[in-house]
């Protein structure tokens, strides 16, 4: 009774949409960075790894994803097995521990602002107990590191809740019987963490990882709230071209290095944690 | 658990401390989501002098200053406006374009569907909003550019991939045999749909509808690639980061929070079950 062509018809809609809005313009950036006037050429590209600001920008933001991502991993493993454990008040933890899910990038350089900026509460609470006579201004120059600090406890504070939410959702679907065979056999909590929990959620470890990872080379709106101008990004770089020196063919190029940055650790990540055919639960 | 060690005092001793442990760190990591939101409160709902002023006090004083002058200051309104139209159109969109794929996913069986579902993962795994950069001379040829309108059509570009797995698995969790039954009983595809399929899946529905709508709502990059006039909320605290008091960038972010707690708090049922079939 169902015609042939009805599911076809009913994935027209995002086809179309996506085809638009996603392969289109894709195709229009990588031809914009490939373009010196009118023929085919790397100059987009050359500009803009010869400008000075590029190397402090990509080793910025490779530093900063790989800083956050491994804490932000441990943290919500730690998280994600502590609630399985919960019985009581589960639904309320839960509810906290993913509120910043919710909250943009934005919101959460602000948040941290309200912490680190020169009258904020680190600095009360320091001059609270003593340890400094006036406040000082954490986020500058002279405070590089701080500032650094500052950025990935955001990131870390804003986006552990979404490797949170894949890694609970993961071992939902571990079955009980495994844990309950292992237990009969003897098996500490560490080990049935490390013998079971583990390689059963390397699926859902595979795209909390991608996820993230993406997101972390993509990270702007914390960095532009806490740093401005102190801790240049690539994704700073690509919105001061477009804005600031507007030069959109330097904009698409750098769009495109950090595309092919994300491909590249999209598929390492892909191998490394490769899930063995057949071998899902 | 019971079996396994003797019961004897140093046994539920090493228990017990183990339990404080526990539960102290679950109230650790519970205060470390919660104190900075509460940081910020404190910054909002205190005057701008005290908010500028150091060393700061650590409970809010309950003066609406911050906040009157955020809804004074020039344009902010209409960029919460603007934030709200454009994450409702986002919601709106992505929902009627995203379930009926997510229903094709989960009843069909036809050549393509792999091609289909990788193109839809593709999505989530590429940094999106630089596609904003081209979209922006797209939307200048025709005329979408600086519109509520065009900016939520990128915004429901982003939110689609979520819409088509989580509407995919919501789908899925129903079985077809109810359908079947309702065939039987005489209803047409569209109707069994109807009367059977959506009272069930409503709830679920709206729930990736919020999860869409907050996806726009904190959406910066492209917003502020795309709008001039016409600026969203995140675009507009973005653009006057460097020149705008404190008190203003407090009170705009509690604004951009408030959102996310309710909208987080709405959906938390079903979160997980959302991730954990959208993953597969």
């Amino acid at each position: 009774m169902t015609p042939r062509y009805l599911p076809y018809l009913l994935i027209l809609p995002v086809t179309l949409f996506l085809g638009l809005f996603f392969l289109y313009p894709f195709v229009l950036v990588a031809m914009q960075a490939f373009d010196g006037g009118g023929r085919f050429s790397l100059e987009n590209f050359q500009e803009v790894v010869d400008y000075w600001k590029f190397p402090i920008s990509l080793r910025n933001t490779l530093l900063l994803a790989a800083a956050v991502v491994p804490v932000q991993l441990a943290l919500a493993l730690l998280m994600a097995t502590m609630v399985t454990r919960m019985q009581k008040g589960r639904d309320l933890v839960l509810y906290i521990w993913t509120i910043p899910l919710g909250i943009s990038d934005l919101a959460a350089g602000i948040i941290w602002l309200a912490i680190f900026e020169q009258s904020g509460f680190l600095n009360s609470m320091m001059s609270g107990l003593g340890l400094i006579d006036r406040p000082m201004n954490l986020l500058s120059y002279q405070n590089l590191g701080l500032a650094f600090l500052a950025i990935a406890l955001a990131e870390i504070w804003r986006a552990t809740a979404i490797m949170l939410v894949i890694l609970v959702a993961g071992i939902g679907l571990i079955p009980k019987e495994y844990y309950e065979a292992a237990e009969v056999f003897g098996a500490s909590p560490w080990q049935r963490f490390i013998r079971i929990t583990l390689p059963l959620l390397r699926p859902s470890l595979q795209t909390a990882l991608i996820l993230r990872v993406i997101l972390a080379f993509e990270v702007f709106a914390v960095v532009a709230a806490l740093g401005g101008t102190l801790f240049p990004v690539l994704m700073s770089q690509t919105y001061a071209y477009q804005f600031e020196l507007l030069n959109g063919g330097a904009a698409a190029a750098v769009a495109l290095i950090i595309l092919a940055i994300s491909i590249a650790a999209t598929l390492v990540i892909l191998r490394v944690l490769r899930v063995p055919k057949g071998a899902t639960i | 658990m019971t079996a396994a060690t003797p019961a004897g005092r140093p046994a539920s001793d090493a228990r017990r401390a183990g339990r404080l442990v526990y539960l102290a760190v679950v109230g650790l990591l519970c205060a470390w989501v919660l104190v900075p939101i509460y940081f910020l409160l404190v910054n909002t709902l205190s005057s701008p002098e005290a908010v500028n002023n150091f060393p700061k006090a650590f409970w809010p004083e309950f003066d609406l200053a911050s906040l009157t002058f955020f809804a004074q200051f020039a344009g902010m309104l209409k960029a919460l406006t603007n934030s709200v139209l454009v994450a409702a159109l986002t919601m709106v969109m992505s929902i009627l374009i995203g379930a009926p794929a997510g229903y094709a996913l989960s009843r069909f069986d036809f050549p393509g569907k792999a091609a289909f579902r990788l193109l839809v993962m593709l999505t989530r795994a590429f940094p999106l909003p630089l596609l904003a950069l081209p979209l922006a001379v797209m939307f200048i040829q025709t005329g979408l550019d600086d519109t509520i309108f065009g900016l939520a059509l990128v915004h429901t570009t982003l939110a689609l991939p979520f819409a088509v797995l989580i509407t995919f698995s919501l789908f899925s969790g129903i079985p077809i045999e109810l359908e079947e039954s309702a065939w039987t009983l005489g209803c047409t595809r569209l109707s069994a749909f109807i009367k059977v399929v959506l009272p069930l899946i409503l709830p679920g529905i709206t729930a990736s509808a919020i999860f869409a709508f907050v996806i726009s709502w904190n959406e910066v990059f492209a917003a502020a690639v795309l709008t001039i006039e016409n600026r969203t909320l995140t675009a507009f605290l973005l653009q006057n980061l460097d020149t705008s008091p404190l008190h203003l960038k407090f009170a705009g972010g509690f604004i951009l929070v408030v959102p996310a707690l309710v909208f987080i708090f709405a959906v938390r049922k079903y979160l997980f079950a959302m991730w954990g079939i959208a993953n597969r």
